[in-house]
């Protein structure tokens, strides 16, 4: 029988307030155990919520940007249930009227297709605090630092039928939320990650299968492994006779599989209701307004923009404007070079993404910046160098942080584009090589390449290769 | 009891005689903390006695009084109900769960009070979790009413109302769900306030259910009532549900005259179950208003029945939700060697609450559960908004409700404690307030058979300011408010 | 309405309580009555009626600017506490 997958992703970005959504005390990584856990944050009898407004500010522009409708009147109500992370013994969250609802984005497929991928909603809510459990014999740690940091929940409709369709999916929010400046997108921090809801139905059958919740995938890689193994999983079981149950389970990455996680097991009765702490959040139309004047231009138009302006090829601008740093460093790139876009993106998305890949560095951090790469294009550009000695040079910019005309004068890398200096080496290798010359002039065409490296050897690959090309054409045919 | 009698008694006469020298804040702190250790066994009106600390607040007040910079209030002792958060001190919520719990911050009521001047004498016993009518359910054991020592003082803030009639402390702050403040406040013979929903800051004060829970004052007088609402209101920021709205000064509106003031008789609260003399003291009640000016007619809250089943379905579903935070892990009472993360759980839970909470957080539960919400939770949220309808439709007639606080006078302790609702129905004319945020006051108003009865007052949002003038001119007119039990005279 | 002892188990499991075998019978007896108590509330015509989560109508949810005040108190804070190590607040082991 023929399967077919279908996919839903929560995906939990954790908004890069300063503080917490309901209290004041600070929201950064890696503080030690319960130091930026206040009253409010460690539930204490008799303390209360209140809301930030930077919290809210952020899941309208996010709700802007995919087109969805912003709630002008939205409720924020209690989860409640027992765990240790979860100090108040509730989560707040959005229930029946979320802050932003009913939007959409657009996700590339392999063969270039583009599918719109609906988002049913996306609510507020707080992050729950952590159980440690490493060196702790038979108990566990509760650190509460990031209990109440906001989270903003986006949930995609069941649109994606398959493992690399959600992560297409999950990278196109991941590089939105970075484009918006709501959430720093780390995801080994767990800034970003998502719960996927997995089931299979036969296809052509229009009901859904019984699906299973794979809880807390923090990184791309996961996301895929795990969705992958589920999707086999259900369809061995249901072959074999079998029935999916509604479950959460947790991936393993250490043996790539998903299990049933004990501790829900319990069926839940979160019992929401309305917080009565807080009051509903009523927005009005100057404040969406504000918002919405402040958005940057988001991915898929600087995309557009790319091709329409610099004549790149569609898979081109997708690369640059992965991320807003990308795409100001590649505009930086050509502003200064003036001409050549297609080649600036070529040394963007080549050498200078396989140096940072290389040494793990963002395009924050390049060893080379923006400026200093298009002085080195340029010299391609003025014939100064090759693209092939450019290579070199730029691999000693990024060891030396030298400028790229310091390294060509230093190394005495300046093509040779004198026709009479050409001419004495093409000469020379002529002589030398007496056989090859005698069986290209007999038709071997291909000895051409053979010539043509000799002479780059002789002239330390400095020769301009557009006229060394020409010249020894025409001294080859004698 | 034996112990000094008292200079005066109300907290107006306490600060004049202040303000004139006649006595400073150490004497009177001194008296007053006599008063509470000699009443103290037979009354159990306090949980903790913060003796020290009052005299040390009291000689700052003498100092501050002395150096010139004291407000009216200054140096005036005070009591605290024991849910209001109280920095390094015991904070119990008169639960074995919070037996141990030291607040490390203050609750922005006794913050407010403290800077206005005034000293506090400790904390005052309450029902668990201000869960009861009837002041039987702390786990510190049953308070008694000075008019009667085998009789209930009222509950939850029952505390607070016996250490006012009994004259252990000039004012005492307290609370009300459904008519914490108000019922005990009747049956102790003493004046009880409880302002608007968001009049008065939230934060600090341990929730029992959030929409209706409201801090206010038990007193002897109007005027007392008046000096330490200006001083306790406010808008604050760490509560969203403050309401961020001018105090007005309470007091420069006690003497208005009441003529011209429409009062309303809701007729449904008139109609079954009042005890007939406690019906006759209130008509008595109504004609002095009518002696001063006042305009009586009645008025019907047909939905007003309704309040009572209304509240046991909102206010559990709450408190089920705002008391899921005592599991034992961060604060609170924690059980030996849990077995495991359940056990931790249910076990704490099981051995810190008493009978009524977790009678409350069961029914609270089961109503928000999965199948029964629409049911219960939504169905009573709309017969809210119905009894809300109601009040805000007499008020287009009338400037003040007034009735009956209890249906009776303070009952035997033990005669209700199996019955869950019956005790409720002690509520029956209180909870309407709540239920729509409205203010509310019980002023004394006589004696059935050598107990208090009480009459309330309910008026429009933010009507605080009319509702202390109307319960003034009132005391003004008699002298109910001044009885004294004779055995703390 | 009529609860069982299942139901009141149930409820009680939810609520993290445990209950003494005496308190069983008690609270079913208590609950039964409490639920026809309210379930009176049924015969209220409601049909169209905005249900009433908040008591003051028309306020809305103030915002509170997005700054840190607050700094680093949890030896105070865990004073409360019953168990804690390195900064921890302890619990039996957490099973996923």
């Amino acid at each position: 029988m023929e399967w077919e997958t279908v996919i839903g992703l929560e995906i939990h970005a954790q908004l890069a307030t300063r503080s917490k959504i309901f209290s004041s005390s600070a929201t950064a990584y890696g503080a030690a155990p319960n130091t930026q856990a206040n009253l409010v944050d460690l539930g204490y009898p008799g303390v209360l919520p209140v809301l930030n407004a930077e919290a809210v500010r952020m899941a309208v522009r996010f709700g802007l940007a995919i087109g969805a409708r912003i709630a002008r009147h939205s409720v924020f109500a209690r989860k409640n249930y027992f765990y240790p992370d979860l100090p108040k013994g509730y989560q707040i969250s959005q229930y029946e009227l979320p802050i932003v609802a009913e939007g959409a984005l657009e996700i590339v497929l392999d063969d270039g297709t583009r599918k719109r991928v609906g988002i049913t909603r996306a609510h507020l809510e707080e992050d729950a605090g952590k159980s440690l459990h490493e060196g702790l014999p038979g108990v566990s740690g509760i650190d509460l630092n990031r209990a109440g940091t906001p989270l903003i929940e986006i949930v995609s409709e069941p649109d994606l039928r398959s493992a690399k369709e959600a992560v297409a999916y999950m990278k196109k929010v991941h590089t939105l939320v970075r484009y918006l400046e709501i959430c720093d997108g780390n995801m080994q921090e767990g800034s970003f990650r998502c719960d996927a809801n997995v089931s299979v139905r036969p296809k052509g059958q229009e009901k859904f299968g019984t699906r299973a919740e794979i809880k807390n995938l923090n990184s791309f890689r996961f996301v895929e492994k795990a969705i992958n193994y589920e999707i086999e999983r259900q369809i061995e079981l249901i072959e074999s006779g079998g029935k999916v149950v509604q479950e959460t389970r947790l991936y393993d990455p250490d043996k790539g599989e998903t299990r049933s996680m004990r501790s829900k097991e319990e069926a839940n009765d979160y019992r929401y209701f309305p917080d009565p702490d807080l009051l509903p959040v009523e927005l009005d139309e100057s404040f969406i307004d504000v918002v919405r004047a402040a958005l940057p231009e988001l991915p898929d138009e600087k995309a557009a923009r790319f091709v329409r302006e610099y004549q790149l090829p569609e898979y081109d601008a997708g690369v640059l404007t992965a991320s807003r740093e990308l795409g100001a460093f590649y505009e930086e790139v050509v502003r200064r070079v003036g001409s050549e876009p297609k080649l600036c993106a070529n040394w963007v998305m080549g050498d200078l993404a396989a140096f940072l890949n290389k040494d793990n560095l963002e395009i924050g951090n390049s060893k080379v910046d923006a400026a200093g790469l298009a002085l080195l294009v340029a010299r391609i550009v003025d014939q100064t160098i090759s693209g092939k000695i450019a290579k070199d040079v730029f691999e000693a910019m990024w060891e030396s942080g030298e400028s790229a005309d310091a390294i060509i004068e230093r190394k005495g890398l300046r093509q040779i584009t004198d026709t009479s200096a050409i001419e004495r080496a093409i000469e020379e290798v002529m002589s030398k090589n007496p056989g090859q010359l005698a069986d290209y002039r007999s038709g071997k065409d291909k000895l051409f390449g053979f010539f043509v490296g000799q002479v780059m050897k002789a002239t330390g690959g400095k020769a301009n290769p557009a006229q060394l090309n020409e010249l020894l054409k025409q001294k080859l045919a004698g | 009891m034996t112990a000094p009698a008292l200079p005066a008694t109300t907290v107006a006469g306490l600060a004049r005689g202040l303000a004139a020298g006649r006595w400073s804040s150490v004497e009177l702190t001194q008296a007053y903390l006599a008063r509470v250790t000699a009443s103290q066994s037979e009354l159990n009106a306090f949980v903790t006695v913060t003796a020290e600390a009052a005299l040390a607040a009291a000689a700052a007040a003498d100092a501050a009084r002395a150096a010139g910079k004291a407000s009216a209030l200054t140096g005036v002792p005070i009591a605290h109900k024991d849910i209001f958060c109280t920095r390094d001190v015991l904070t119990t919520c008169g639960s074995k769960m919070l037996a141990n719990f030291v607040s490390p911050y203050d609750a922005t009521v006794v913050a407010k009070l403290a800077a206005a001047g005034t000293v506090n004498l400790g904390k005052l016993n309450m029902d668990e979790f201000a869960m009861g009518s009837s002041n039987e359910t702390s786990f510190f054991g049953p308070v008694r009413n000075p008019w009667d020592i085998k009789r209930v003082p009222g509950g939850s803030s029952g505390g607070s109302a016996a250490a006012v009639a009994a004259r252990i402390a000039p004012a005492a702050t307290a609370t009300d769900t459904g008519g914490s403040i108000r019922q005990p406040a009747a049956l102790c013979g003493v004046t009880g306030i409880k302002p608007t929903y968001g009049r008065v800051s939230r934060y600090g004060m341990i929730a029992f259910a959030s929409s209706l829970d409201q801090a206010g004052l038990i007193t002897v007088s109007a005027e007392d009532a008046a000096m330490l609402l200006g001083a306790m209101s406010g808008f604050d920021p760490r509560d969203s549900t403050s309401v961020d709205r001018e105090v007005p000064d309470y007091v420069a509106a006690l003497d208005a005259p009441l003529a011209g003031l429409k009062i309303g008789l809701v007729r449904e609260f008139f109609e079954k179950g009042l005890d007939a003399q406690c019906e006759q003291r209130i008509r008595e009640a109504i004609a002095v208003y009518e002696k001063l000016g006042a305009s009586v007619r009645e008025v019907s809250c047909p939905n007003l029945p309704l309040s009572v089943p209304t509240y046991y379905v909102v206010a559990p579903a709450e408190c089920s939700s705002n008391l899921a935070r005592f599991d034992g892990v961060r604060f609170g009472h924690r059980c030996e060697s849990p077995r495991n993360l359940n056990d931790l759980y249910s076990r704490s839970r099981g051995e810190g609450f008493g009978a009524e909470v977790k009678r409350r957080i069961m029914t609270g539960t089961y109503v928000l559960s999965a199948g029964y919400y629409d049911a219960y939770y939504i169905k009573a949220q709309r017969v809210r908004q119905l009894i809300s309808a109601d009040f805000a439709r007499a008020f287009e007639s009338v400037d003040l409700l007034l009735g009956p606080t209890s249906p009776t006078t303070a009952f035997e302790i033990g005669a209700k404690v199996d019955d869950p609702i019956t005790m409720y129905l002690n509520d029956i004319y209180t909870i309407g307030a709540n239920l729509a945020g409205l203010p509310g006051m019980s002023i004394p108003v006589g004696f059935a058979d050598g107990l208090p009865v009480g009459l309330q007052l309910v008026g429009p949002h933010f009507s605080e300011a009319r509702m202390l003038n109307a319960a003034h001119r009132y005391q003004l007119e008699t002298d109910w408010h001044l009885r004294v039990p004779a055995a703390y005279a | 309405m009529s609860l069982t002892r299942k139901d009141i188990e149930n409820i009680a499991r939810l609520a993290r309580l445990e209950l003494a075998e005496t308190e069983i019978p008690v609270y079913v007896d208590s609950l039964s009555k409490i639920l026809d108590f309210v379930g009176e509330l049924e015969r209220a015509p409601t049909d169209g009626i905005t249900p009433m989560a908040h008591p003051m109508p028309g306020l809305a949810q103030r915002l509170r600017a997005d700054e840190v005040t607050e700094t680093d108190a949890h030896q105070r804070y865990q004073r409360n506490a019953p168990q804690v190590e390195a900064g921890l607040y302890l619990v039996p082991k957490v099973i996923e």
